[in-house]
């Protein structure tokens, strides 16, 4: 579907991955989380052999390495707590640099890194080859419950209408001299907080009415396209099978 | 004939106690279009939503192409939202699907139609309202006329036998105005349009009832009614400046 979300996660390119059926993107970048989440934090060449996977299919996906490391730093918080592990860690302590380090406090701050960053790279790809309205159509075929994804498609249709919303009662606001630099002056914004609620509420029950009037009954009707071929989920299913098999490799050579 | 609206003796109160309507009676006979005029507050919003069955419970009937609107039966109210297709005046009320090819798909797809049909019944309303080539995109990237006209194909895939228009020329520039006056009179239905606009009920509707505090108080060709100046004045309607409905040369 060439909805053309402008979405900054999201990357519109031709590639064999874009071409996949949500579904079973998701449930292959679900279960490749798991399992790296359930390797154990000592297994180095696992999750060396994880990340060239992960390379691999950006590179099918031809998504940029660049692209994917600049989005990847929402992560940098996680990372600043890895950092403080070793310097706070109990036990046993190496020195390095003329730093004290716990031992277990950097296996811990690995563990963190290695595996925050993996899981973070996975959903950035699936992200990247999937509109948000294919991730919300792959969900309700996975039977995520359709009161949540029903709440997903309004967001995703009047998020922007709310935010363009927001947009002209802040330059209305600025129009008649407003110009918050104290914290004192934040009433204004506060209260326009408000009015923005009570308009979105209105508009709710517009919409619904509206809804009601094209014989709307409670359910949503039927999306059309049906679920994703057969060859699909064996295609996907390469990404958890090779991690899986990295995994047991890892751990029976170990 | 059986007419394609007739509504009698129409009451209805807010739960608050306002009384909306007094006592409408309006015959609309099929193909027909017609203006409803009035002041704000004249419960012509109020009259809209008991044309489809959203509000009720006061006395009277409502009756589309014979067929009575009898809120309880869940059924035949299908029908007559079917029947009955409502353009709401601010289309991203109407609009709520993430792609405009799923919102018009919406109403056929709530009376039971699928696959090919439903494509099908998608295509043709778009096409109707020359939208066809922005079938995939999102309603908030459209113009405002645009989404209007959108709105009006997501009533059509129903094959709606009346239209109703809620102030369809309101925010439109002059370009998109005319663009969706050449759609209404294109279209095979019988049209009711609440408006302000008083030069375009008088390009599109011959026939105009004007609507004052929940009365039906004129109901005559547009033209008479607009050169009453008495009647105009009576019950707050005012023409534009220079505009002069006896210079326009009759259409119809």
């Amino acid at each position: 579907m060439a909805a053309g979300h402008a979405h900054p996660l999201h990357l519109d390119r031709e590639s064999p991955i874009h071409r996949l059926s949500p579904e079973v993107k998701i449930v292959s970048m679900l279960l490749f989380t798991v399992l790296v989440v359930v390797t154990p934090r000592t297994e180095f060449a696992a999750f060396g052999g994880y990340a060239l996977l992960l390379a691999g299919v950006a590179a099918i996906a031809r998504v940029p390495p660049g692209w994917l490391a600049k989005r990847a730093t929402i992560e940098l918080p996680f990372v600043l707590l890895a950092i403080a592990l070793p310097l706070a860690g109990q036990g046993e302590r190496v020195d390095w640099l003329g730093l004290s380090l716990s031992v277990d406090g950097l296996y811990g701050a690995w563990n963190i890194f290695a595996k925050g960053t993996l899981g973070v790279l996975a959903s950035l790809l699936l992200a990247a080859t999937t509109t948000m309205r294919d991730l919300i159509l792959g969900l309700d075929r996975l039977r995520c419950p359709e009161v949540l994804t029903q709440i997903m498609t309004f967001m995703l249709r009047y998020i922007d209408v709310l935010a363009d919303d927001a947009r002209r009662m802040r330059i209305a606001r600025l129009a008649r001299g407003y110009d918050p630099r104290f914290l004192w002056q934040v009433k204004a914004f506060a209260v326009g907080v408000g009015a923005l609620f009570l308009r979105s509420y209105e508009r709710g029950e517009r919409v619904y009415l509206a809804m009601l009037s094209r014989g709307y009954t409670g359910r949503l009707p039927q999306t059309t396209g049906g679920p994703a071929p057969a060859r699909e989920w064996v295609v996907s299913a390469m990404l958890p099978l090779a991690t899986a098999g990295i995994a047991l490799a890892a751990v029976v050579l170990a | 004939m059986t007419p394609a609206l007739r509504i009698t003796g129409l009451h209805f109160a807010y739960p608050d106690g306002r009384e909306a309507l007094r006592g409408v009676d309006l015959t609309l006979a099929p193909g027909e279009r017609v203006a409803l005029l009035g002041p704000n507050g004249a419960g012509k919003t109020t009259l809209v939503l008991h044309l489809n069955g959203i509000l009720h419970g006061g006395a009277g009937q409502v009756e589309i192409s014979g067929m009575p609107v009898t809120p309880g039966d869940r059924k035949a109210i299908t029908e007559i939202r079917r029947r009955v297709g409502v353009v709401f005046q601010d289309p991203d009320d109407q609009l709520f699907m993430p792609t405009v090819a799923e919102d018009v798909a919406f109403g056929p797809a709530n009376l039971g139609v699928r696959g090919d049909e439903l494509a099908a019944r998608v295509d043709e309303a778009l096409a109707a309202v020359g939208m066809s080539e922005h079938r995939d995109h999102v309603p908030h990237h459209l113009s405002f006329g645009q989404r209007r006209r959108v709105a009006v194909a997501t009533v059509l895939a129903m094959r709606p036998e009346i239209l109703v228009l809620d102030e369809p020329s309101s925010n439109l520039d002059p370009a998109s105005r005319r663009e969706l006056a050449e759609i209404i009179e294109s279209l095979p239905v019988t049209v009711l349009m609440v408006t302000h606009d008083l030069p375009y009920a008088l390009e599109l509707c011959p026939r105009s009832v004007i609507l004052d505090a929940g009365r039906i108080v004129a109901d005559g060709p547009t033209a008479t009614l607009l050169t009453d100046r008495e009647l105009m004045a009576g019950h707050r309607l005012e023409l534009p400046f220079g505009f002069d409905p006896a210079s326009v040369p009759h259409r119809h």
